[in-house]
């Protein structure tokens, strides 16, 4: 049988990756974002691992509105970066420093 | 090895290699792609774990709405492949350490002496009448009503942002504007003139 601690390592594998990810694509914004999804995904494996493990379905009502805020993300952020290449013509982040934080 | 125990090592290890494509290939369209294939196998492992609704819900929402968006954004921005590499060797060595350091904690936390089988026995499959949409539902709209209603809200100012960001007025396009053309007046555009007629040459 499929044992827990398998589907966290999963998620923690998944988890490592993007965040490598992140780390490399410094200069393409959309991998970015694609590497934010696959974050969101690795998280979510641990609450519907916990909800099958437990017997509990509130885990899946979890991923259910994670889905819900991700998708949301992932439209206004790509409404940003839209936004972002019409005035710049780059999606470079080290482009981005016009509000000197 | 049982048929189930193959089936999530055949899954997941598919899963983290295109994740791992993802995060290495040159053309964000390839990436894109690739992020499909990892969101296909997820959902198998969510069909394994017996969360169906959420694995159909997986493939539908994230494969059939936000993967086309990523793609349809790619292919509409014009991106210049040769600068957005720049830099890759340079943060790939502390992208790795960083990486390494945190599986390995996590490991160590989440392996099999905390979280084994032993730990947490598998639950039994559930009986063949079992319904997990009709579950989650239940839930989803009795305890959690109001959750739901703040995600549909969520939804809606999502989708407003999205629209007003990307909208522009362009100065050079020819409109209509039907408020001013139904207020036009008779008088405003025509003119009658007196004028002797022409006689025929």
């Amino acid at each position: 049988m499929i044992s827990l601690s398998e589907y966290l390592i999963l998620g923690a594998l998944l988890f490592v990756i993007s965040i490598a990810g992140i780390f490399i694509n410094r200069k393409n914004l959309i991998v970015l974002l694609m590497c934010v999804e696959l974050m969101l995904l690795a998280v979510n494996i641990n609450f519907v691992a916990f909800s099958h493990f437990l017997g509990d379905i509130n885990g899946q009502v979890f991923v259910f509105f994670i889905l819900t805020v991700a998708a949301a993300e992932a439209a206004i952020g790509l409404a940003i970066l839209i936004v972002l290449f019409r005035n710049r013509r780059t999606i470079d982040v080290d482009d981005l420093g016009t509000l000197k934080g | 090895m049982s048929f189930e125990k193959f089936l999530f090592y055949l899954f997941a290890a598919i899963l983290v290699g295109s994740a791992l494509m993802v995060i290495t290939r040159r053309n964000p369209v390839h990436s894109a792609l690739f992020l499909v294939l990892a969101f296909f196998n997820m959902a198998a492992i969510w069909l394994l774990a017996e969360a169906e609704f959420l694995a159909i819900v997986l493939v539908l929402v994230y494969v059939g709405a936000v993967m086309v968006l990523f793609l349809f954004v790619i292919m509409m921005l014009d991106i210049d492949l040769a600068t957005v590499r720049a830099g890759f060797i340079k943060h790939l060595p502390v992208g790795i350490v960083v990486a390494v350091l945190m599986l390995v904690e996590m490991v160590l936390v989440l392996g099999p002496k905390h979280f084994g089988l032993t730990k947490y026995a598998a639950p039994e499959a559930a009986p063949a009448d079992y319904n997990n949409t009709a579950e989650l539902g239940l839930s989803l709209f009795t305890q959690h009503l109001y959750a739901l209603e703040i995600a549909a809200v969520i939804l809606l100012v999502a989708m407003i942002a999205a629209i007003s960001l990307t909208l522009r007025k362009r100065p050079d396009s020819k409109r209509q504007n039907v408020t001013r053309q139904h207020m036009v007046k008779k008088k405003d555009r025509l003119k009658i003139i007196k004028m002797p007629a022409e006689e025929k040459g």
